[in-house]
């Protein structure tokens, strides 16, 4: 493998700098809350508590970094929600999910700037954002007062929806970091290679370049 | 009590009636719980709301408020028509037999010797027919028409359950199972036992309430048995004591009747109050007068009282009139009296009538409060806005506050109402610059008499000559003080069958009454407490748990005056033939054939056997209990039912023309200021809750946390028709004032129908004032009325009539 | 009162058995039988005695009750209410309401925070306020709804069941101050006697419904009661009939805590192995694949 030539003024921009904020913004409070919660929720990951500065630190911080998290990933959400309605060639392109996971990615239905693995987990944030907001809100006894049987079925349903959204994130790590190398450059420079954007996401690279 | 508390726990039957065990007095309600479990009691609650005590009872039944006498008559009724008596004990304990003259006679509410014009009666028919030899003719059958027991059941003829539910508004059914419970002890086996306390006293019939309640008793045969006995469950700690040493100025330490201006010389004093034996054999205790007031005027006035100067008699004041609490306000009232001590007294917060009392205690030049907290009494001036709509700048009364150590901060007695005197040691330190109630009142007198030595003045002798032997003249010691009160021989006490011989050397503590003398050689300050602290020591101290009897006596723990006796009466609790327990398992003493002995002290001199013919209450000339009370009360030797002052009903069913007693006093303006039912159309009665003590416990933060804040009780009936929601504001007003708190609406409080109507009741707990760390409120006492039993005085506390609405 | 010689048989968050090697323990219990209770709020005030506690002094709302609620503040208060029964006769059901000490506490179970909640081995579930963080997930666990979160430092109190008293060989403060003897103390083995002995009283009183609160839902409790309505405990201010943990707290604290974590690991490894086995999607270089 030879050295590509990272040269951004030729890269494809993806990300504007706004977006990249964002996006790690949602990415950094993520993170705190996932492991904070799991603080919570097992005792095997309570040490995490001291992330945010110890048990109480973590029950104080917990819903309002849940708060950042929630707006912050509200202007992802209104940014990108057209673009991730699911199209019919998407569907194509799920069906050759086993040649996708192998890496056989020959002659792959041409999709536009998302796949549909990526549209996946963007509405699954989205139910699981929200669901997290609600229950979220019923278990924050800091500022609210539900009566009891709300808090133990909001328990249940934070748990399960955070659950699912930190399986879609492992997932969404995982490809962007290690699998589908040219992604990350996305999200730091703002641009992926002409390569990688007519590789993964041609209909959006000819859309792109020929704005160009 | 004439029993004590443990003693409920030999009861099969509890009544509670006139009083709310649970509510105020939940330590010794331990041992109601006592007889429930261990001898299966039953718990019977007859009161005008569903109490405390009625939530843990087994049978409860409503009662409009004030009808007392008229239920309890209809229980005699009951016990008469139906043979529910335990006849072999009122054949010879009571004075069921006996003749009474011709003179009397009842009619339409009143008893022979009416004198409208004085509201009292002319007691001389109420009196035995006396044979030649002095004594009372007796009819053994109980069939003369003239004996008492004829009388009893003629007069009691008219409550009959109609006529119960009719005035009371209980339901015959429920009156009729009431009855029948308490008939269930007429017979040896079974005792009923009575608690009562101010829901009985605190009418203006209140005392002939309690006599209603031991006539039954002793028709059932009830009384001087463990398990039963006439029960008062007093409202202090301390409030035996305080009545034992003379509460007010209308008797002396012990009970004794106090001098009247026509008891000009001793002689006749103590002649008035000497009885005469009125059947043969009798013990009639009471003979022994002169030796209980002799003994007193020594300890007061020392070696100045001597037989040539009637031991100082002259200089006991002698009453121009009733001197009691109601009487002591109507005076100041007046501007009759010009300074007022009120020490551990808060008569602003616990007189009826309080716009009265403000206008009386105005009047006053000064005003001394002794007292630990600050109260309303010494605050009566101030303008706490509609909770004390006073203008300061109007009263000119001079008011002193000295503050004294608590009941916890000072060593002394406390006696129980089972008249067991226990010694108490003080907890810590007064606050601050209080002192106890001795330092304070030692430096009153001898700063008093300072100035009679210094400036004379008028008659100086008494005050001069009472004896003040205390080592520090100022601060004479509770010891110092309790020896005084029991008494030691001043010279050698001789047996007055053998002169030769000494029973109590000079100096030394007498063992008991027993020993008191009417010739000037023994000193004792109150009677009934001799002996409590002898040769033998402070007998109030002792902590003894010896029950040998297993009946919870405790001879050893403390000492129970008179005697240390624990029941009174006990010669009662025995056969009359044979000296032997009705119960066995329940003997208190028994006859072994010399001489009375047993778990208890015998209540009769301990040789005078069945055969004697002695009767067992012995302070009665003629030695049996008083089915018919001769001239002892004021308004008939027979209780009648008469309605409060202020009667829902506005009449008498049994008898129209006399509505309420007849024989209570009222004051000019308090007549007036009685409300009627077109603008008062309520029944009220106020009282106690258990979370507070009085005015007191408003002032402690952890009793104001668990009841912050003032509440009337209301039916659901009664706030349906006045459209008044739980929790909302109301006021309640009456003729003489009124109050606002939070209404408490409840299926506790009945509606009762009486005489046709019907009668909603307003339950007014008192304990909330314009001071205290509790939500200010009103003083109920703003809305009773001023008028007291015909007795004893105690306002009408518990039956009066008011208005109520959404505030 | 982090009792080093106590031992523990449950300790909250906490997986593995905490110490527990002491054989002298004997579980213990309170029995209040409420067919002697007055409601004199004398053991809420020896409760607030003994631990110091100063509920604020709040105002009559048409009740009996005062304080209002459980609070931080108030570990027990008695709970007034009334019955009328079809004939017309009034019941005054009073019952002091406070912690009951389930066998299995669902406060514990529910608390995320290791040692905050533990239960002795005798017994007595206690709450150890410096390691709580304040979370309220004891309330959700709670079937008899009674912990409370304090409003000064958002720690969660409840009665102790005096285990300072307790360990030192008194019985609770409340027990000690009931007049009537309405509230007893000692082994569960002899309240549980007792219970039944003061049952079979009432029966013989002619009260049919009286029967021992003892819920087997949660095990058991170290708190039991002598109800004359045992026939319907909700009457007594709504005393749940058959308490147990609730499904949702069995589920959130139960089955989900193992496999959702198994679950997240399991997804972490997958992802890993992907890695391993498949590798990753190479990128090619703009120059080179343009120049092709």
């Amino acid at each position: 493998m030879t050295a590509t030539v990272r040269v951004t003024s030729k890269g494809v921009p993806r990300y504007s700098r706004n977006e990249r904020v964002t996006h790690w913004i949602v990415t950094i409070t993520f993170f705190l809350l996932a492991l904070s919660g799991l603080a919570f929720f097992h005792p095997a990951f309570w040490p995490l508590t001291a992330l945010l500065g110890g048990g109480v630190w973590s029950r104080i911080l917990h819903p309002y970094i849940g708060i950042v998290m929630f707006l912050a990933f509200g202007l992802m959400g209104l940014r990108y929600w057209r673009e991730n309605i699911i199209q019919p060639f998407d569907r194509e392109w799920g069906k050759r999910l086993p040649d996708i996971i192998n890496n056989r990615d020959e002659g792959l239905p041409e999709i536009d700037k998302y796949n549909l693995g990526q549209k996946q987990l963007f509405w699954a944030m989205v139910v699981t954002m929200l669901l997290l907001l609600a229950s979220g809100v019923v278990l924050w006894r800091d500022l609210t007062a539900f009566p009891v049987a709300a808090i133990r079925i909001a328990a249940v349903v934070h748990a399960l929806a955070a659950f699912v959204l930190m399986l879609g994130i492992i997932v969404h790590v995982y490809s962007a970091i290690f699998w589908v190398k040219g992604s990350m450059r996305a999200m730091t420079l703002g641009t992926v290679s002409r390569s990688w954007a007519r590789h993964h996401h041609p209909l959006w690279y000819r859309r792109v370049a020929g704005k160009e | 009590m004439t029993n004590q508390w443990v003693d409920i726990k030999n009861a099969d039957l509890v009544l509670i009636m006139g009083g709310n065990a649970a509510e105020a007095h939940p330590c010794g309600f331990k041992w109601v719980s006592e007889a429930m479990e261990n001898r299966k009691a039953k718990l019977v609650v007859v009161d005008p709301r569903f109490t405390r005590s009625a939530a843990v009872a087994d049978y409860y039944a409503p009662i409009r408020v004030g009808t007392d006498i008229a239920f309890l008559g209809g229980v005699i009724n009951y016990l008469l028509a139906n043979n529910k008596v335990h006849a072999d004990y009122v054949r010879a304990y009571t004075n069921a037999s006996f003749l009474v003259g011709e003179g009397f006679h009842y009619a339409d509410g009143l008893f022979s010797g009416y004198d409208a014009a004085k509201r009292s009666y002319d007691r001389s028919t109420w009196a035995y027919e006396l044979g030649k030899d002095g004594f009372v003719v007796v009819d053994e059958t109980l069939e003369n028409p003239r004996c008492v027991y004829q009388l009893l059941k003629s007069h009691y003829s008219r409550y009959t359950p109609e006529m119960v539910e009719r005035i009371c508004g209980t339901p015959k059914d429920k009156f009729l199972k009431v009855a029948e419970f308490i008939g269930s002890t007429a017979t040896p086996e079974r005792v009923m036992t009575i608690c009562y306390a101010l829901g009985w006293t605190h009418h203006s019939h209140g005392s002939q309430n309690i006599r209603t309640m031991a006539m039954i008793q002793l028709l059932l045969g009830n009384i001087g048995r463990p398990g039963g006995g006439v029960n008062a469950l007093r409202g202090h700690s301390n409030v035996q004591g305080i009545t034992d040493q003379c509460a007010y100025s209308e008797v002396l330490p012990g009970y004794l009747s106090a001098p009247t201006e026509a008891d000009d010389t001793r002689d006749k004093y103590i002649a008035a109050r000497t009885p005469k034996a009125l059947r043969p054999n009798q013990m009639n205790y009471g003979q022994n007068f002169a030796k209980w007031h002799t003994s007193q005027m020594k300890a007061w006035f020392g070696d100045a009282a001597k037989a040539d100067n009637g031991f100082c008699y002259d200089w006991l004041p002698k009453r121009d009139g009733a001197y009691d609490v109601l009487a002591i306000f109507e005076r100041m009232f007046q501007g009759k009296i010009s300074g007022f001590i009120a020490q551990g007294f808060n008569p602003y917060a616990a007189l009826p009538n309080r716009k009265k009392v403000a206008m009386a205690m105005s009047k006053l030049k000064y005003l001394v409060v002794i007292d630990p907290l600050k109260t309303e009494t010494g605050e009566f001036w101030q303008d706490y806005g509609d909770k004390n709509p006073v203008k300061p700048e109007e009263i000119k009364t001079e008011v002193f506050r000295l503050p004294v150590s608590s009941f916890a901060e000072d060593t002394g007695t406390f006696t129980s109402s089972g008249r067991v005197i226990q010694w108490h040691w003080a907890g810590q330190d007064p606050p601050g610059q209080a002192k106890t109630d001795r330092e304070i009142v030692a430096q009153l007198f001898t700063r008093v008499r300072d100035l009679y030595r210094k400036d004379a003045g008028k008659l100086p002798e008494p005050i001069l000559g009472l004896t003040w032997p205390y080592a520090i003249a100022t601060a004479p010691s509770p010891e110092e003080l309790l020896r005084e009160m029991s008494g030691r021989a001043v010279t050698d006490v001789v047996d007055p069958a053998d002169k030769t011989k000494v029973l109590v050397p000079a100096g030394q503590q007498l063992a008991g009454f027993g020993q008191l003398q009417d010739d000037g050689s023994t000193a004792c300050g109150n009677w009934i407490y001799s002996g409590v602290f002898s040769q033998a020591g402070n007998l109030s101290a002792r902590r003894d748990t010896s029950d040998p009897g297993g009946l919870g006596n405790y001879l050893q723990w403390g000492f129970a005056w008179p005697a240390n006796r624990r029941i009174l009466y006990n010669r009662a609790n025995t056969d009359p033939k044979t000296g032997k327990p009705w119960d066995p398992k329940r003997g208190g003493i028994s006859w072994n054939g010399k001489a009375w002995a047993g778990i208890d002290v015998p209540d009769i001199k301990p040789d005078l056997g069945p055969d004697s013919g002695a009767g067992p209450f012995i302070m009665n000339a003629e030695g049996v209990g008083r089915l018919f009370a001769l001239g002892g009360m004021a308004e008939g030797p027979f209780p009648e039912h008469y309605e409060p002052f202020e009667t829902p009903i506005g009449t008498n069913p049994l008898h129209p023309q006399v509505v309420s007693n007849p024989a209570a006093r009222v004051y000019k303006g308090d007549m007036e200021a009685f409300g009627k039912a077109d603008k008062f159309p309520y029944a009220a009665t106020t009282y106690r809750l258990t979370e507070h003590f009085h005015f007191w416990t408003k002032h402690g933060v952890l009793t104001a946390i668990v009841q912050p804040q003032a509440f009337v009780e209301i039916s659901e009936d009664l706030a349906k028709e006045k459209g008044i929601a739980n929790g909302e504001q109301v006021k309640v007003s009456s003729n003489r004032g009124e109050l606002k708190a939070v209404a408490l609406v409840t299926k506790r409080v009945a509606t009762l129908t009486c005489d046709g109507k019907k009668v909603h009741t307003v339950g007014i707990p008192i304990h909330w004032g314009f001071l205290g760390v509790t939500k200010p409120g009103y003083l109920a006492n703003n809305l009773t009325p001023y008028v007291g039993d015909a007795n004893s005085q105690t306002p009408e506390y518990k039956a009066f009539l008011v208005n109520i609405e959404k505030a | 009162m982090n009792m080093q010689s106590l031992n523990l048989d449950k300790r909250s968050a906490t997986t593995t058995q905490p110490p527990d090697v002491r054989v002298a323990e004997v579980p213990v219990a309170k029995l209040i039988d409420i067919s002697k209770c007055i409601g004199c709020k004398a053991c809420q005030v020896a409760c607030m005695e003994w631990n110091d506690l100063r509920d604020e002094i709040g105002i009559n709302v048409g009740s009996y009750e005062n304080p209002r609620d459980l609070s931080a503040e108030s570990w027990t208060v008695m709970r007034f209410a009334e019955y009328q029964r079809e004939n017309g006769d009034m019941e005054w059901l009073i019952r002091k309401d406070g912690c009951m000490h389930c066998a299995d506490p669902g406060c514990l179970k529910a608390c995320p925070a290791p040692g905050a909640i533990v239960k002795y081995s005798n017994g007595v579930v206690d709450f150890i306020s410096e390691n709580c963080v304040g979370c309220g997930y004891c309330i959700a666990g709670c079937p008899f709804n009674v912990p409370r979160i304090s409003s000064i430092d958002n720690k969660a109190y409840k009665c102790s069941l005096c285990s300072d008293r307790v360990s030192v060989g008194l019985e609770p403060a409340c027990v000690k101050a009931c007049p009537t003897g309405c509230i007893q103390f000692g082994s569960k083995v002899d309240m549980i006697a007792r219970g039944k002995k003061r049952v079979g009283d009432l029966k013989e009183r002619g009260v049919q419904t009286a029967a021992l609160y003892d819920p087997p839902g949660v095990g058991g409790t170290h708190v039991m009661y002598v109800l004359p309505r045992g026939d319907a405990p909700e009457r007594y201010s709504g005393l749940p009939a058959d308490p147990s943990i609730s499904p949702w707290v069995a589920v959130w604290k139960g089955v989900s805590k193992p496999l959702l974590s198994a679950g997240l690991g399991l997804a972490v490894l997958g992802a890993f192995f992907h890695f391993v086995t498949r590798g990753p999607k190479e990128e090619h270089a703009d120059e080179e694949e343009e120049k092709q």
